[in-house]
C-alpha cells in the first residue's frame, strides 16, 4: 500500500505485560497512544499515565443545578408567581421542599454524569481510524490492543512497530485509512 | 485450586482486594468462551417455545391494554371503588410494581460500593427488571388519575390558568420520585450496557444485527482512556443511586403517613417500606432468574452461591418487615389512640383478616425456611418461596390500603372493596407487559455484564503494579 500509514496496532494476551508496555510507552513520551481493553484493567489509567479525570466536576455542577433548579421553582412558584393559602401552610418553607430538592439533586447529578461521560469519551462517534482492523476488533473479546497513531510527534514506521515488537507485544502492523 | 492460583489469591489479600471466590463462575472458562457464551444467546435461533410463550404474555398485556382502554374511555366507574373506599387494586399495583423494581437498584449500586462481586452475573437481568417494574407502576398510577391524558396538570409548567403545582402534598414529591428514579435507573443501566453492547457489535456475523448494536454502542471502543472515565460515571452513579433507591420508596410512603388517617399516620413506614420493596424485589428476580437460568442455560455464571446469597438477603429484609408487622401493633397500643388500636385489631380479626394473615404467613413464616443452608441451594424450594413472597408483598400492600379505609371514622360510612374484573385484568396485563419486556431483553440484550464477569475472572487484574484509585471493579 502506498497510502501513508495512520498508526501501529499490536496484540497483548496478558494482563500484567499490558501493565509493562503501558509504563514503557508512557515514559517514551507518546501522547497518542491507547491501550483497547475487554474490560477495566485495575491501575492501567495510572500506568498510561492519564490524568484524574475531571467528571466529577460536572456531576458536582449538575448536582447544585438540580438543587438550585429545585429551591428555586418551588420558591417562586409558591411564595412569589401564585401564593396560595393551603391549609394555612406556609407559602415556601425548607422542610417540605427537601424530597423534591433531593429528588432534583440526583436527577441533575446523573444527567450531567451520562453526558459528561459521553463528552468526555468522545461518544456517540461513528468513526475511529482502527475500525477495520481485525486486531482492533479482539479488543472487545479477550485482546489488550495497544495502538499508537501516526500523528504522534515520536511516531516512525518502522522504529515504533519495532519497539513494540520489542515489549513483547505480538502481531504489530501498520494500520493504513479505508476508503472513507 | 493449582499453587499458583492459591498464590495469586493470597497476592490478591495481601493487596486488601476481596479474594474472588472460585464459584461466582463454574467451569474456568476462557475470556472468549464467555464473550461466545452470552452474545450466542443473541445471535442463536428463536425457538418455538419461545415464541410460545412470547405470545403468552403478549397476550396478557394485550388484554390488560383492553382493561386500560375500556377503563380510560369509560371512566374509572368501572373499577371497584367505592366511597370509603378510593384506593384499592390501582394504588396496590403501583407499590407492588415500584416495590419491585428496588431489588435491581440494591444489586447494580448498594452490592456494588459494598464490593459484592457476586452482583455481577445478576445486575443486569435485575436492572432490567427494575425498569420494566416502574413502567408497570407508572401505567398504573397515571391509569387512576381517571384522565390520563391530562398527565401533565402533574408538572410544574406555566398554564392559562397561572397555576403551579402543590409542592406541599406528598403526592407531587411521589411525581419527582418516581420519574426520577425511572430516568436514572435507564441511565445506569444504559451506561453499563453499551461496553457490551459494543462487544456484540463486534461479535455478530449478521449485517443487520450489525449495525444496530453499533448504533447502540455509540462508538465504545473500550479505550482505557474511556474506562478511566467510565468507571469514576459508574461509581457516581452507584453513589446517586443508593440514596435514591432508599428515597423512593420512602417518599411512596409518605403517600399515606403524610395523611392523618388511623393505621398511615406512623414514622416506621418508610425503613418498613424500603426493606418491603427490597424484599419484594429479590423475591421477582429469583423467580425469572430460576427460569432464565435453566432456559437459557446460565448455570455457569448464575450459581447456586448467588442464590443463596439471594437468599440471605431475603431473610434478612423479611425479618425485618416482620418486624415492622409486629411493631406497629404495639405502636397502636402505645399510642393510646382508640382509632388507632382499633384500626389494627380490625386488621388482623376483621374483614380483611384474611388478607391479613396471607401477608403474614407468606412474608414472615415462608422465608424462614433460609436459615437452613439446605433450603437456601435448593432450587425448587426457593423458587416456591419466593412466589409465596410475591403474593404476600402484593397483600401487604392490599391490607394497608383497604384495612385503613374500608372502616371510616363513621360506621354509617364503612364500606367493603372487592375488584372488579377490569382491575384484575389490569393487573394481568402489567405482568403481561414485564415479562414481555423481559422476554425481549433476554434474547436481544445481554444478559449478563460481560464485561463485569470478565474483570472479576482469575488472572483478569495485574497482579503487581497495584495501586488502589478506590473502585470496585
Amino acid at each position: 500500500m502506498s497510502t501513508k500509514p495512520v498508526g501501529v496496532i499490536g496484540e497483548i494476551t496478558d494482563v500484567n505485560l499490558t501493565m509493562k508496555v503501558a509504563e514503557k510507552l508512557r515514559d517514551a513520551g507518546f501522547r497518542n497512544w491507547d491501550i483497547y481493553t475487554p474490560y477495566p484493567v485495575h491501575g492501567l489509567d495510572k500506568a498510561m499515565g492519564i490524568k484524574r479525570s475531571i467528571l466529577t466536576y460536572i456531576s458536582f455542577a449538575g448536582l447544585l443545578g438540580g438543587i438550585s433548579t429545585a429551591l428555586g421553582l418551588q420558591f417562586w412558584t409558591g411564595a412569589v408567581d401564585y401564593k396560595l393559602n393551603i391549609g394555612g401552610k406556609g407559602f415556601f418553607d425548607w422542610q417540605f421542599s427537601i424530597p423534591i430538592d433531593f429528588e432534583l439533586s440526583i436527577l441533575g447529578t446523573a444527567i450531567f454524569t451520562v453526558v459528561g461521560l459521553f463528552h468526555l469519551c468522545r461518544i456517540p462517534t461513528w468513526y475511529n481510524r482502527y475500525q477495520d482492523d481485525e486486531s482492533f476488533k479482539k479488543a472487545t473479546d479477550d485482546v489488550f490492543v495497544v495502538t499508537i497513531d501516526a500523528d504522534d510527534d515520536r511516531f516512525s514506521a518502522t522504529e515504533t512497530a519495532s519497539l513494540l515488537t520489542n515489549l513483547g507485544v505480538g502481531n504489530v502492523h501498520l494500520v493504513h485509512a479505508t476508503a472513507n | 485450586m493449582t499453587v499458583v492460583q492459591e498464590q495469586e489469591r493470597l497476592q490478591a489479600m495481601a493487596h486488601g482486594e476481596e479474594p474472588v471466590r472460585e464459584d461466582l463462575v463454574l467451569g474456568n472458562p476462557t475470556m472468549r468462551d464467555v464473550t461466545a457464551r452470552i452474545a450466542s444467546i443473541v445471535e442463536s435461533k428463536i425457538t418455538m417455545k419461545y415464541l410460545a410463550t412470547l405470545s403468552v404474555t403478549g397476550a396478557m398485556a394485550a388484554w390488560g391494554l383492553f382493561a386500560l382502554y375500556y377503563t380510560i374511555t369509560t371512566g374509572i366507574g368501572v373499577w371497584g371503588l367505592n366511597n370509603p373506599i378510593g384506593w384499592g387494586w390501582d394504588i396496590t399495583n403501583f407499590v407492588f410494581w415500584i416495590g419491585i423494581g428496588h431489588a435491581g437498584t440494591l444489586i447494580s449500586a448498594i452490592l456494588f460500593l459494598f464490593r459484592q462481586k457476586w452482583r455481577t452475573a445478576i445486575n443486569r437481568s435485575a436492572e432490567a427488571m427494575t425498569i420494566f417494574a416502574v413502567i408497570c407502576a407508572l401505567t398504573m398510577v397515571l391509569s387512576h388519575t381517571g384522565r390520563p391524558w391530562l398527565f401533565y396538570w402533574l408538572l410544574p409548567y406555566p398554564n392559562q390558568m397561572a397555576m403551579w403545582v402543590n409542592f406541599r402534598s406528598p403526592l407531587m414529591w411521589d411525581v419527582f420520585a418516581v420519574n426520577t428514579y425511572f430516568t436514572v435507573s435507564a441511565l445506569f443501566w444504559f451506561v453499563g450496557l453499551i461496553p457490551d453492547l459494543a462487544t456484540l457489535r463486534n461479535y455478530v456475523k449478521s449485517s443487520v444485527a450489525k449495525k444496530v448494536y453499533g448504533v447502540l454502542s455509540l462508538g465504545w471502543t473500550g479505550s482505557t482512556r474511556s474506562w478511566h472515565h467510565y468507571e469514576i460515571a459508574y461509581m457516581i452513579l452507584a453513589g446517586i443511586s443508593t440514596p435514591l433507591v432508599l428515597s423512593v420508596h420512602s417518599v411512596v410512603s409518605f403517600d399515606f403517613t403524610v395523611g392523618i388517617l388511623p393505621g398511615w399516620h406512623t414514622t416506621i413506614f418508610p425503613p418498613y417500606f424500603v426493606a418491603g420493596a427490597i424484599f419484594s424485589g429479590f423475591a421477582m428476580v429469583m423467580t425469572l432468574l430460576v427460569i432464565t437460568r435453566e432456559i437459557l442455560d446460565l448455570k455457569q455464571f448464575i450459581t447456586l452461591k448467588h442464590f443463596e446469597n439471594m437468599n440471605k438477603i431475603m431473610l434478612a429484609t423479611g425479618m425485618m418487615v416482620g418486624y415492622a408487622y409486629i411493631l406497629e401493633f404495639f405502636i397502636a397500643w402505645y399510642s393510646g389512640s382508640d382509632w388507632e388500636r382499633w384500626i389494627f385489631i380490625n386488621r388482623a380479626f376483621g374483614d380483611y383478616a384474611w388478607a391479613y394473615w396471607t401477608m403474614f404467613l407468606c412474608n414472615v413464616v415462608s422465608p424462614q425456611v433460609f436459615w437452613f443452608k439446605s433450603a437456601r441451594r435448593n432450587i425448587p424450594l426457593m423458587f416456591v418461596i419466593s412466589i409465596f413472597i410475591n403474593i404476600g408483598m402484593w397483600f401487604e400492600r392490599f391490607t394497608i390500603i383497604a384495612t385503613t379505609l374500608h372502616h371510616d371514622f363513621l360506621p354509617a360510612s364503612w364500606g367493603y372493596y372487592s375488584p372488579t374484573w377490569v382491575e384484575i385484568s389490569i393487573f394481568i396485563g402489567t405482568f403481561g407487559i414485564f415479562l414481555t419486556l423481559f422476554l425481549l431483553f433476554a434474547k436481544f440484550v445481554p444478559v449478563i455484564a460481560i464485561a463485569e464477569i470478565k474483570s472479576i475472572m482469575p488472572g483478569a487484574q495485574p497482579t503487581h503494579h497495584h495501586d488502589h484509585h478506590g473502585d470496585a471493579h
